[in-house]
């Protein structure tokens, strides 16, 4: 077989120098290695987001003033989310939800400051999945009379009470003094929100003492999450949600103050961004890929020049246009693949390493190794092949003479 | 007899105006098969010129040239390189081996580049082997050419023209880097060829050389001024 002979003087001619012709590859192991980390990287920031949108519970709808419109956010208000809690067919519950101002807590003789504090509904853990790991939370008729008490995250409870259970126990949120009846489980961050390091009170008690200077409209709420019996009804709930605010807040149900947003339209926003950052990343990869290709044409025309006379007597022994072309060619071919290999070994290897270090989450994309080492072979062929049009061209005596 | 080479009317002509060189200014000169052919002259006259057309390294401006009943100065580059390859083996006075490969690799390149006959690893291994034992260094096999010496480095590429057994050995200036024993040493070999029946053109500027020859062509200015066959020829008095 004549090309299993040109494949070996390719290779011998790669193997006689080492030093550069691993230096060579080096630009297309870390282009491809950096192709696939990259996608590996931007698709585990992916599925981390999607991880966390989930984890808010399924079926959830999102209700809030609509965003970037004047005025909105002061129409809504706890009268309706217990208009929707009565009158909405099809769901299991609500929790209306404000944060006012952080506040200093202190408890156990420490102290905290600006910590989050969250009024909500007693139907919270329920409607968010989010358990009560011990003791329990507030109920409707404790919200209602604006009952002092609060529910810690599990991250306050550890910074007050360490491993003691702080049920009981008293904690005086601004200058008002609390009975802990609850601690609940921990959920770490979700959506940039710290879950564990926030105080969850009784909505109607924030109303009364935390937010201050707006007596008029201090029954306002961020947002109101409505949990869903099942999937097939979330159309039907959105749209009496939309009928029942449009009509409560007198607008046009077409140019809404309020907006109604499931879980898959937020994760689409998101997913909008991740693949802005993935594309950017992929460009970035795919430029160091082509920097490495460059960097294949520039030593195997270093290469030509050097082997001129090598060039020449190999023609005068016999060797057509052809055999120089396919040894030079294949030199730039087998640099790039090799570069491939090591660089999808490397690139697999770090995204599973930064993923059990913790240093990133990573999820590998199976379409990025055949791709990224698609695509060196492709960097090799196109690179390689003017160097080596130019040793096939080389007349035999003029390359015999070359200094 | 029909010639194994025969020219006619060879020309090579560089450069143009003022600065054209008719290297070779018409040349006609016929080879007859098993004969051993020296070419003298003086420095610059077109003795390489000439060698290079005869090897098929080189292409004449004008003429032609037939090899064998073939007239190769029509073919194309890869005709050429078959030819090169079956019929020519080129000795250089540069002995041009390849620095990083061993004797026994650099024996056996033109084997890499045989057109259809498929030489197995092994055939080619013992055929170079063979070479190499004929010129005398079946012990070096596996030294590269910087650890033998320049007569030693003369011999492995002689070995290498000789390896695919080509009707033809050309030989430009052979022993013009090497001293008088190592010369010696060439010559014999070369003689040795000659009497298994090979065709040799040599190049030489030594009259001790080319008496070994049993035909000496002289060329001056790019033309053939004498063609003796007794080595006593007009050139190599002048020298
Ligand atoms: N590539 C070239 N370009 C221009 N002129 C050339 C070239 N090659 C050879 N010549 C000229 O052709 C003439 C013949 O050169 P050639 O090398 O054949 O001489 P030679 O007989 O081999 O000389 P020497 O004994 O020194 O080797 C010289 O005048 C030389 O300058
Ligand atoms: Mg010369």
């Amino acid at each position: 077989m004549k090309f299993k002979r040109t494949l070996r003087i390719a290779w011998e001619g790669l193997t006689l120098n080492k030093v550069r012709s691993f230096l060579t590859t080096l630009g297309v192991i870390i282009g491809v290695a950096s192709v696939i980390v990259m996608l590996a990287v931007s698709s585990g920031a992916e599925a981390a987001i999607a991880d966390q949108i989930n984890a808010l519970g399924a079926n959830l709808l999102i209700v809030g003033p609509m965003r970037g419109m004047p005025g909105a956010s002061k129409t809504m208000v706890i009268d309706d989310a217990l208009a929707i809690e009565e009158q909405v067919v099809g769901i299991t519950g609500i929790s209306a939800e404000q944060a006012p101002p952080a506040q200093d807590i202190k408890a156990n003789g420490v102290s905290l400051e600006a910590i989050s504090v969250i009024g909500t509904t007693a139907d919270f853990p329920d409607v968010r999945d989010y358990a009560v790991a011990d003791g329990r939370y507030f109920n409707a008729v404790e919200d209602d009379r604006k009952a002092k008490v609060a529910v810690l995250g599990a991250g306050i409870a550890k910074d007050l009470f360490g491993e003691f259970s702080p049920i009981g126990q008293t904690v005086t949120v601004g200058s008002t003094k609390l009975t802990i009846i609850g601690v609940m489980e921990e959920k770490g961050i979700v959506s940039d929100l710290d879950y564990d390091g926030r105080i969850y009170l009784p909505i109607n008690l924030v109303f009364q003492k935390y937010i201050t200077g707006m007596t008029l409209s201090s029954d306002r709420v961020k947002t109101i999450y409505v949990k869903v019996e099942s999937q097939d009804k979330i159309d039907s709930v959105i749209t009496q949600i939309n009928v029942l605010l449009a009509e409560r807040h007198d607008v046009d149900p077409a140019a809404p103050d309020f907006s109604v947003q499931t879980q898959q339209d937020i994760i689409a926003t998101q997913e909008a961004t991740t693949a802005a950052f993935r594309d950017l990343l992929a460009w970035v990869a795919g430029i160091s890929l082509l920097v490495g290709g460059i960097g294949i044409m520039n030593i195997m025309l270093v290469s030509v020049t050097e082997r001129t006379r090598e060039i020449g007597l190999r023609q005068a022994l016999g060797a057509k246009p052809q055999d120089v072309l396919m040894q030079f060619l294949l030199e730039a071919i087998i640099l790039s693949l090799v570069g491939g290999l090591v660089g999808v070994i490397l690139g697999v290897g770090g995204s599973y390493l930064f993923n059990a270090l913790g240093t990133m989450q990573t999820r590998i994309v199976p379409l990025s190794i055949p791709l990224a080492f698609g695509a060196a072979a492709i960097v090799g062929i196109f690179f390689g092949y003017y160097p080596a049009a130019q040793a096939a061209k080389l007349e035999p005596i003029v390359a015999l003479r070359h200094e | 007899m029909t010639a194994l080479i025969e020219t006619r009317n060879l020309k090579k002509i560089y450069g143009t105006g003022e600065a054209t060189v008719h290297a070779l200014a018409g040349v006609d000169v016929k080879v007859k098969r098993g004969e051993f052919v020296a070419i003298m002259g003086p420095s610059g006259s077109g003795k390489s010129t000439l060698m290079n057309i005869l090897g098929c390294l080189d292409s004449p401006t004008e003429g032609e040239y037939i090899l064998d009943g073939r007239v190769v100065s029509q073919l194309s580059r890869e005709e050429l390189a078959e030819v090169r390859n079956q019929k020519l083996g080129f000795i250089f006075q540069a002995f041009n081996l390849l620095p990083r490969l061993s004797t026994l690799a650099n024996v056996m390149l033109p084997m890499l580049y045989n057109p259809d006959e498929e030489v197995s690893d092994d055939e080619a291994r013992n055929r170079a082997v063979a070479s190499l034992e004929a010129v005398g260094l079946g012990s070096r096999l596996d030294h590269l050419p910087s650890e033998i010496s320049g007569g030693q480095q003369q011999r492995v590429a002689i070995a290498r023209a000789l390896v695919n057994n080509p009707p033809v050995i050309l030989a430009d200036e052979p022993t013009g880097n090497l001293d008088s024993k190592s010369s010696v040493e060439i010559i014999d070999i070369l003689h040795k060829l000659h009497d298994n029946g090979a065709t040799i053109v040599m190049v030489t500027h030594e009259p001790e050389i080319a008496r070994h020859a049993q035909r000496v062509i002289c060329v001056r200015d790019g033309l053939i001024i004498s063609d003796g066959h007794d080595g006593e020829s007009e050139c190599m008095r002048s020298y």
